[in-house]
């Protein structure tokens, strides 16, 4: 159960090979969390840091096999993590893809390929993971998304369509719950620096996923439903989408 | 009887969970509703006045009992009281001190059901001389999901009595109770005040002074660094029958605090202010004053909803007892809490006597309770370092009250845990009963 101050006791990442996922789970295991399940599609990659975690102090650490894109499979795997191993207190919505920019632009294949994963396929793992949080009548859906969804962008706007349809998603599920003791945060953050994003290059206000995480953590013990990394970003985006169409164009962001 | 899903919280308004909350309007239907409760279980709830998830239970089902509050039996000569667990305690006075009768004991708040009164084991300011509420409980019916309904007295089931005062609800639901009450000539307190310049000063007046008085209290200013531990000391007895002859027992003037108040109200500099102010306030030294009952038990009644002060991210009470020998530790924790510049309204002082249940808080010793922000995220490394301090010193925090306390620190503290494990197993087996403070915690 969440206590008074936001401290939480169980977690479920999806995607748990996203960096920005782990440094979340290492942070709150450094807390009081004692039971995470590690969702992801190379589960055997992840038993070092499972180890690692039961170091730390984590009492039960399972890896299980979670493909966002295999949508059928959602509601069982989501449904069987719950089951195995009670209630779930986060469950940390974390898979995603980056795509390849300039190809994506070109080949319809890869564009949808991109949403698939990052839009359809969260979308339903979340839908999953809310009505398991729905019958405990209580739990937080964590949502990674990103500013790149704030404003479509000319260098990665698939990628930011799909972010863009993921946080709106997000937002109309958690006033869908709103009411359910289930809440939902919506993470966006700036360009974060992981193998993901090694070798592009790196926008003002970049981050660290130990800095995301830590927003998640703290994030997790207030009231808000939204909230940017680094803070100061919210600021900058939200005029950034009021721009003229001419303007951002040549901003060449 | 009327069934609706809710978002509950407990006093602190932290950790929202819902639950199916049903409003049982006749005994007979508690025993249905246990039987058809969920794979989530079903615990009572009272007033809800306990601060944190006690009388929570996510996804399951809450009763709801203050429909179950008639008064059935009041013998006005032995000021023996049978009434249904809903009956809350500000009542309770009511119905009987015209009859010069009153709750053996009362804590913080006259808005405290009989059962929860049990469940909780709760305390007054005349621990010290009384003991605590189950000391007074001649007998309650307990409908238990294995056991079925049960009349439990201390002497002919002493493990299932002892299991549930104190036991939070999860060996049973409370149907009714039979309490002795305790004879009073006045409907009013004769109060002693004085103020006492640190810790050390309140302590030895309280060490000295206390087995003269049936009520005890100091309230303390947690920021004053100067002079740690600096007090009103507030000491009662009830008035003698020439002084004042039994009345109605008065409500005081009621303010309510509106809604949507924002957090950070109750910052250091708002909160220094007011105690200083109280400080100030109180007499030196006064004796002799007569207060009404009410109006000396429960001056925070007076303000509902109090609570909303904390804005929308609550707050947290954290009480501990430690036992007489640990002065240290007490001082250790005031100190910790004026140097971090804790915002704590008046915290409350007490000495206890004897406990009884077997998850029962009191224990010999001094108990201090601190209010605090639950908005301040620093606050989560500073409690959990006091919880080790307390257990350490062979103390413990109330569960009537926690909402964060560190699990792996339960049995150092109820050392009786195993016991109340074991009769739990034989009225519960199946764990029909549950709350968020038992999953929490892992009860």
């Amino acid at each position: 159960m969440r206590d008074a101050l936001g401290t939480v006791e169980s977690v479920l990442v999806l995607g748990g090979g996203s960096e920005i996922a782990l440094a979340t789970v290492r942070a709150l295991v450094a807390g009081r969390t004692r039971r995470v399940v590690l969702a992801a599609r190379r589960p055997q990659e992840l038993e070092a840091v499972a180890a690692e975690l039961r170091a730390a102090g984590a009492e039960r650490v399972a890896v299980v096999a979670y493909d966002a894109d295999d949508v059928q499979s959602h509601a069982a795997v989501i449904g069987e993590a719950f089951e195995t191993h009670g209630d779930i207190d986060v469950v940390l919505v974390a898979a995603g893809v980056l795509g390849d920019a300039e190809a994506a632009e070109h080949d319809g294949a890869l564009a949808a390929a991109v949403l698939h994963t990052n839009f359809t396929g969260l979308a339903s793992s979340s839908v999953a993971a809310a009505e398991r949080m729905r019958a405990q009548g209580h739990g937080t859906l964590v949502v990674l998304s990103s500013v790149a969804g704030e404003r479509a962008r000319r260098s990665n706007f698939v990628y930011g369509a799909s972010k863009a349809g993921l946080d709106a998603f997000a937002q109309g599920l958690g006033d869908a719950l709103h009411g359910s003791g289930v809440r939902v945060l919506v993470v966006r953050p700036g360009f974060v620096h992981t193998k993901m994003t090694a070798g592009l290059k790196a926008a003002p206000l970049s981050t660290t996923p130990e800095a995301v995480a830590e927003a998640i953590v703290a994030g997790l013990a207030g009231t808000a439903h939204t909230i940017w990394v680094p803070g100061p970003l919210r600021y900058v985006f939200s005029a950034l989408r009021h721009l003229p169409r001419p303007l951002f164009r040549r901003l060449d962001l | 009887m009327s069934t609706s899903p809710e978002l509950l919280t407990g006093w602190g308004r932290t950790a929202p969970t819902r639950a199916r909350v049903h409003r049982p309007a006749a005994d007979a239907e508690l025993a249905a509703l246990l039987a058809g409760a969920n794979g989530r279980g079903a615990i009572a709830r009272g007033l809800g006045r306990s601060y944190g998830d006690a009388a929570q239970n996510a996804g399951g089902d809450v009763l709801t009992m203050t429909g179950l509050d008639r008064v059935e039996h009041f013998d006005a000569e032995r000021g023996v009281l049978t009434a249904g667990a809903g009956l809350a305690l500000g009542e309770l006075a009511r119905v009987a001190l015209p009859q010069g009768w009153f709750s053996p004991v009362m804590p913080g708040t006259s808005h405290v059901t009989l059962g929860g009164a049990i469940a909780a084991d709760v305390h007054g300011k005349n621990h010290h001389a009384d003991g605590a509420f189950s000391a007074h409980v001649e007998s309650f019916e307990l409908l238990t999901p294995a056991g079925g309904r049960l009349t439990v007295t201390r002497e002919q089931d002493p493990d299932s009595f002892r299991a549930t005062a104190g036991g939070m609800g999860l060996t049973g639901v409370i149907a009714r109770a039979t309490v002795r009450l305790t004879r009073v000539e006045s409907d009013r307190a004769v109060v002693d005040t004085e103020r006492a310049r640190d810790l050390d000063d309140v302590m030895d007046r309280m060490e000295r002074e206390d087995a003269g008085y049936r009520h005890s209290v100091a309230w303390v200013d947690c920021l004053e660094r100067r002079r740690l531990g600096r007090s009103v000391l507030i000491r009662a007895n009830h008035a003698a029958a020439g002084e004042r002859p039994a009345g109605a027992y008065e409500r005081g003037r009621s303010l309510a605090v509106p809604p949507g108040i924002p957090g950070g109200l109750l910052a250091p500099l708002t909160v220094r202010a007011f105690n200083e102010l109280y400080y100030r306030r109180a007499p030196r030294e006064q004796r002799g004053r007569l207060e009404p009952l009410d109006s000396f038990f429960h001056p925070l009644d007076g303000v509902r909803d109090w609570n909303r002060l904390y804005g929308p991210r609550g707050l947290l009470q954290y009480q501990f007892v430690v036992p007489f020998g640990a002065h240290e530790t007490l001082r250790a924790i005031l100190e910790r809490l004026a140097a971090e510049r804790r915002p704590a309204f008046l915290a409350v002082l007490k000495r206890f006597g004897a406990g009884h249940g077997m998850l029962s808080f009191p224990s010999p010793g001094w108990t201090l309770a601190v209010d605090l922000p639950a908005g301040d995220p620093s606050l989560r490394r500073t409690l959990d370092a006091f919880d080790e301090q307390v257990a350490a010193a062979g103390g413990r925090v109330y569960l009537a009250k926690d909402s964060r306390m560190r699990p792996e620190l339960l049995e150092a503290m109820y050392p009786e845990l195993p016991a109340w494990r074991a009769v739990r197993e034989r009225l519960d087996p199946e764990r029909r009963l549950r709350s968020d403070l038992a999953r929490r915690l892992g009860l």
